[in-house]
Formats: structure tokens, C-alpha cells, sequence
């Protein structure tokens, strides 16, 4: 195992967050056994307390996926100089079968924090609780996940030997692995263009036509969804190697690095955020007809909507003017 | 928008006066956090720096680098094996090199003593390096007196004195020629200590040391790209470890930090009682105590960080250097170049922040939703 300090802070940090989490989900199972609106028992009023409590919790620990998700991307790729051919985050998570599920369980939390805490907002706004069954219930299924990251990043930590000098001769040891961070798969460029083109004219146009009907709000969270996909597809396929300009180096971690400006960031950035907001639009649509949320809830909507299109068409935005910019034609 | 911002700042306004009414109590809790981050932030900041000079320094070694062994131990190496290197495909030349250690017993320290084939010094004189310039008095042309392997004396003469901006490297260096290293250790002409490889593709490196490997199975070839990881792993390791041994500090002042949230006075409680009567809600007694907790936590990490800055790039380190530098004797005198990056701030938060914190929700929480009845009754 490694022993370094961002790989003692990234331990603490998600036993932390699993921590909050836990502790959250506990008091979930309660609001969700004895929650009764009509009563005004003493355990009501304990449990209409400890929803602030709980909200708390879950916002800290979201500020806190947030900043080991990027924490842990920079971590895995000062480890690169530990292993012989990996030369960023790309191969250092190669480096056992555990580091990409890392980042794949940590992206979901994340999305599903940021979801939890607009379905939090929004049952603020409604003098009865509107929705607090499906908020506890969502807490329940990210409570176990954390945990689930939290396991797997620790699998992937203790797993990781750096190849270091050995007494009896150094060079054997040191295995020629491949350079694995340019081969990341690389979808086909040309139509994949395409898709994502087609894709986001097709999220604008339905964003414009749910903002103003307030109908279709399903469709417009599986675009968001499918658009967070495609544009993570297309980072990868055809924008970084604008960024990079060269055409063979796709990787999606080295844009996170001085070298580049740390460019990465915006661009992950505006899309977890856009798939947030938008997802949020259909996770809030059952609850249309409540009654407590009818006057609120087409307004949060509303700004959801705006909010995913400006991450969206700011995410596209960039990747157009990097492309046009780009010293690189292809 | 306006309106939020507006709230916030009002808020804001409120959680700093209210953190200074109670100013002792709070500088206590900052006084305890400061120390808290510095400690952390100055073992961060030094192994990084460390890390950065010894990558620095490594950057200009020798790509590979071929030992004999005898019986596991490291010894000279016959300058026959140079021809047999020469002879694999890819490498540009072998040069043999003469480098050893003396224990100077007046001292009580190491030299290192280094043949330089690139500006060879005449016979009988040495270059020495600032660090033992100062410990022994030396100057140009003054005489040290060495022992050799067979006890008789050797005296030899400084001709010259290394520059201090290399004293990381040089501090304990001596220069010398062929001739005296042999005669002072009594190494057989034909032999000698390694043999340093170039080569002319760096990808063919690994390659040529298996061949080397392979040719001469007594001899041990090392990479410059294993040495600097090792270096690197070997820093890292030990910050770890004396992070590890701080975390023991960290605990007690989480403790500490509880503590003080939790023990609300019945003043203070009268206050939360006071704001929750005149309209405020649960939810603004919480971004109350959310934003003290952040202008507590952001003061004492700023200066925590400011603090362990001025500790270890303008004063050197002098609390935690013989830990982590090492355990020589001859300490060079050495200013580190200063470098600060973002994962060692965010790293520092998890450390400190992110555990403060959540020490504090639950007394907050707790403080939050006190009935205002119940407390302006008592």
C-alpha cells in the first residue's frame, strides 16, 4: 500500500461522508416508520427537528463528494510517477481492477447527492413535507453506495504497490507495461459528431418546450441523462484532442492539469452540473399535482430547466470555440 | 438573487459579532486550530518540497547505473565489464566511477568523496564542499589531513571550495583525483566502484538492462526512474507517518472542538432562544452557526497555512527537518524552493476542516432547535 497524506486525507474523507450518510439513513428509517404529519406527538416533533438535522448532514457531505471527486482524479494522477508506463490518472487507476469503479461509483454519488439536495429544496417550499417519503427513501439508496465507495476506494488504496527498488536487482521488476493513457477507447469521430450535434439541438429544443408548457418533463431528464453520456463519449472522442492538438491523445484526465490550464474542470464541471439540474426536472415531476407544491413547483422546474441548458450549451459552447480555436484541424 | 445575498451577508454580519462578544473563548478554539493546521500543513509542505528538489536533482544523474554483487553486497566493479556492455546495441558509452564514503573521526561525520572525470584535479589536492569548508576551517589552500585504508597519513590540499548555491548536493562533497581515492582506500587499478550507461533511445532503457542483466548475472542495473521513485515514495511514506502520528493531535482538538460547540452557555442558549422568538427560524439558527464555523475555520486555516509557509520555505524547517530530511551529520544549509499546490490545500482541508466540521453539526443542530419558551423561561 501507499502511504501518502492525500491518500490518508481521501481515506478520511469518504469515512466521513460514509459517516454522515449513515448516521442520516439512520434517522431516515425512523422519519420513514413513525412519520405522521396529523400528529403532534413528541416523537413527531423529535422527527420534524431532525429533519434539519439530516439535511444538514447530506449538504456537507455533498460539498465533500465534490471536492474528493477532483481531490481524488488529482491523487491518482500524482501516483502515475509510482508505476512503470502509466503516464497520468489514466494509468495509475490501470494500476489495479478497483481504480476505475472508484471514479465510476463516485460520479454516481455525486449525481445522486446533487438530486437529493434538490428534492430537499423543494420539499422546504412545501408547508407540508410534500415529499418526504421519496426523499428518504432516495437517502437509503445513496447511504449504502458511499459506503460501497468508500470500500472500493479502500480495495483500490491498499491494492496499489509502487514498484520501487528492489534489493536483489532493480530492472526485472520493473515490468514495461504499455502506455495505457492514450488508448482509451476512442469511439469513431465523424458520427459521433453527429450524435452529439443532434443531441444537444435536441435537449435545447425540448428544454424550450417544457420551459413553456411545463409538459414532457421525463423526456427532458432522459435527454439531460443521454446528453451528460454522449458529451462525456465526445470529451473523450473528438474534443480533447483539440485541447492536446494532437490527434492520438484522447485522455480525459490530462486536461485537469496545469499543463492545460486546468480547462478540465469547467468542462466536468457544467455537465455534472447539467445532468444534475436536468434529472432533477423528472425526479420532481410526479409531485406536479400535489397540492402543497402546485404554486411552487412549475417555478423550480422552470429554473432547473434554464439552469441544465446553460450548463449544457456552456459545455458545448467551449468545445466549439476550443475546436475553432484550436491549432489542430483535422 | 439579491435577496439570498442580502439574507446571507446579514447573517454573516451577525455570526462575527457575535463570535467576537465571546472573543477569549474564540481565540482560544483559533489558537488550538492554527496550531492544529500548522503542524499538518508544514510536514505537507516540506515533503513536497523535498520531493520537488530531489526530483530536481535526480533529473540530471545518470540514466542507469550498473553495480557488482558479491554475496548481496555491493562491490567494485572490474573495468573489464565495460567492453561487454559496450557491445550491446543502443548504448552510447560506460564510464567507470570512483565514489566512496570517509568517516572523519574529529568531526564525527561522513564525507563523500567523488572522482570528477570532466575537470580532473592534479594529484594531492581536493575540493571540498561549503559544509565541511565550515566544520573544518578550510580554505584555498589550506591542508586536510585524511587516513588511508592502511592507516598512514595522507594530507592533501584545498585548492578549491564548491559553490553554497549546490550545498543541498555538495554540502559534505569532496573532489579528488584517481590517483589519491585509490591510494586512500586501496582500490586495485582495473576496478571500480560502478559503471554509469548511456543510452541513446530513453525507451530502450529498461531493454538494456535486462541485457546487462542477462550478461552479467552478478551485476545489478538500476534505473534513474526507480531511483526517483523510490525517493518519492520514500518522502511520501514518511510525511504519512508523521501525519499519522498527528492525527493523535487532530483528535483531541476534534474533541476539543465538540466540546466547545456543545457547551452552549446559558446565555448563549438565551440568545438562540431570543432569535428563534423574534421570527428567526431553525434553518437561519443553523446558516448562523454554519457560517461562525466557517469564519473560525477559514481564519485559523489561513494562518495555519501562512504560518507552516514562513516555517518552512523562509526559516527551514527547524521543527520537523531531522525527521523527514534524514539522519546525516552534516546538515547542509539549504532554502527550499517554495511551492505550494492545490491537492496539498485540499488535502489539509480533509484533514482539518472537513473533520471540524462535522464535529460541530450536531451541538449546532442542537443549539438550532432550542424552544424559545423553554429557554426565556429559565
Amino acid at each position: 500500500m501507499l502511504f501518502t497524506p492525500a491518500i490518508i486525507a481521501l481515506f478520511a474523507g469518504s469515512l466521513i461522508t460514509s459517516g454522515l450518510l449513515v448516521a442520516a439513513a439512520g434517522y431516515g428509517v425512523q422519519i420513514l416508520r413513525h412519520w405522521d404529519l396529523e400528529s403532534g406527538s413528541e416523537l413527531q416533533l423529535k422527527l420534524e427537528r431532525q429533519t434539519y438535522l439530516v439535511s444538514t448532514l447530506v449538504a456537507y457531505a455533498f460539498a465533500f463528494e465534490l471536492l474528493s471527486l477532483f481531490l481524488f482524479i488529482y491523487t491518482a494522477d500524482n501516483l502515475h510517477t509510482f508505476f512503470v508506463g502509466a503516464m497520468c490518472a489514466a494509468g495509475s487507476l490501470n494500476a489495479n481492477p478497483w481504480g476505475y469503479p472508484v471514479i465510476i461509483f463516485r460520479m454516481v454519488n455525486f449525481l445522486l447527492a446533487g438530486l437529493w439536495l434538490i428534492v430537499n429544496y423543494t420539499d422546504n417550499k412545501g408547508y407540508d413535507y410534500p415529499l418526504i417519503r421519496m426523499k428518504y427513501a432516495l437517502l437509503l439508496v445513496i447511504a449504502p453506495l458511499i459506503v460501497a465507495e468508500t470500500v472500493v476506494q479502500a480495495k483500490y488504496f491498499f491494492g496499489l504497490e509502487p514498484e520501487v527498488i528492489t534489493s536483489c536487482c532493480g530492472a526485472l521488476f520493473s515490468s514495461q507495461g504499455a502506455s495505457v493513457a492514450a488508448d482509451i477507447i476512442a469511439f469513431r469521430q465523424g458520427p459521433l459528431e453527429l450524435v452529439f450535434g443532434v443531441t444537444m439541438v435536441l435537449l435545447l429544443g425540448l428544454g424550450v418546450f417544457v420551459y413553456r408548457t411545463g409538459r414532457g418533463g421525463y423526456f427532458f431528464a432522459a435527454a439531460a441523462f443521454l446528453a451528460f453520456l454522449v458529451s462525456m463519449a465526445s470529451f473523450i472522442s473528438f474534443i480533447s484532442i483539440y485541447i492536446y492538438e494532437l490527434p492520438t491523445h484522447h485522455c480525459p484526465f490530462c486536461v485537469l492539469q496545469r499543463e492545460y490550464f486546468f480547462i478540465g474542470y469547467p468542462y466536468f464541471l457544467t455537465l455534472l452540473g447539467g445532468a444534475i439540474t436536468g434529472l432533477g426536472v423528472g425526479l420532481l415531476h410526479p409531485y406536479r399535482e400535489t397540492r402543497s407544491l402546485k404554486g411552487i413547483l412549475p417555478g423550480i422546474q422552470q429554473r432547473l430547466i434554464l439552469f441544465s441548458l446553460i450548463f449544457f450549451v456552456s459545455f458545448t459552447a467551449m468545445a466549439v470555440l476550443q475546436i475553432i480555436f484550436s491549432n489542430l484541424t483535422m | 438573487m439579491s435577496h439570498i445575498v442580502n439574507k446571507q451577508r446579514n447573517i454573516l454580519d451577525f455570526a462575527l459579532s457575535s463570535l467576537l462578544r465571546r472573543k477569549g473563548r474564540n481565540l482560544a478554539l483559533v489558537t488550538v486550530y492554527t496550531l492544529v493546521v500548522f503542524a499538518l500543513a508544514s510536514v505537507m509542505f516540506f515533503t513536497q518540497a523535498l520531493k520537488k528538489e530531489a526530483a530536481l536533482v535526480l533529473g540530471a544523474t545518470p540514466e542507469l547505473i550498473v553495480q557488482k554483487m558479491v554475496a548481496g553486497r555491493h562491490d567494485l566493479i572490474p573495468l573489464s565489464y565495460i567492453d561487454q556492455i559496450k557491445k550491446i546495441r543502443g548504448v552510447a558509452a560506460v564510464t567507470p566511477r570512483l565514489w566512496g564514503y570517509y568517516y572523519d573521526p574529529l568531526i564525527r561525520a561522513n564525507y563523500t568523496l567523488l572522482v570528477n572525470d570532466t575537470y580532473p584535479l592534479p594529484e594531492k589536492t581536493i575540493a571540498v564542499g561549503a559544509g565541511i569548508a565550515r566544520v573544518r576551517n578550510a580554505h584555498r589552500g589550506s591542508k586536510i589531513n585524511f587516513f588511508a585504508y592502511d592507516g598512514k597519513p595522507v594530507v592533501l590540499q584545498v585548492r578549491g571550495i564548491l559553490s553554497e548555491e549546490s550545498e543541498l548536493l555538495s554540502s559534505d562533497l569532496i573532489l579528488i583525483s584517481a590517483a589519491d581515492f585509490r591510494r586512500l582506500f586501496g582500490i586495485p587499478a582495473g576496478y571500480a566502484t560502478d559503471l554509469t550507461v548511456q543510452v541513446r533511445n530513453q525507451k530502450e532503457i529498461a531493454t538494456v538492462a535486462a541485457k546487462i542483466q542477462q550478461f552479467l548475472p552478478d551485476t545489478r542495473p538500476i534505473l534513474r526512474d526507480e531511483i526517483m521513485r523510490t525517493y518519492e515514495a520514500v518522502f511520501d511514506w514518511r510525511a504519512g507517518i508523521v501525519i499519522v502520528v498527528l492525527l493523535g493531535a487532530l483528535l483531541a482538538f476534534l474533541i476539543f472542538a465538540w466540546d466547545k460547540a456543545a457547551g452552549l452557555s446559558a446565555e448563549e442558549r438565551r440568545e438562540i432562544g431570543i432569535l428563534k422568538a423574534i421570527g428567526w427560524e431553525t434553518a437561519d439558527v443553523l446558516q448562523l452557526k454554519f457560517w461562525e464555523g466557517l469564519s473560525v475555520s477559514l481564519t485559523a486555516f489561513l494562518l495555519g497555512i501562512i504560518l507552516a509557509y514562513i516555517h518552512i520555505f523562509l526559516a527551514a524547517a527547524p521543527l520537523f527537518a531531522t525527521v523527514i530530511k534524514g539522519w546525516s551529520i552534516l546538515y547542509p544549509n539549504f532554502r527550499l524552493t517554495p511551492f505550494v499546490s492545490f491537492s496539498q490545500i485540499a488535502v489539509l482541508f480533509f484533514f482539518t476542516v472537513a473533520p471540524y466540521t462535522v464535529a460541530t453539526i450536531i451541538p449546532s443542530w442542537r443549539a438550532a432547535t432550542i424552544d424559545p419558551d423553554q429557554v426565556m423561561r429559565t
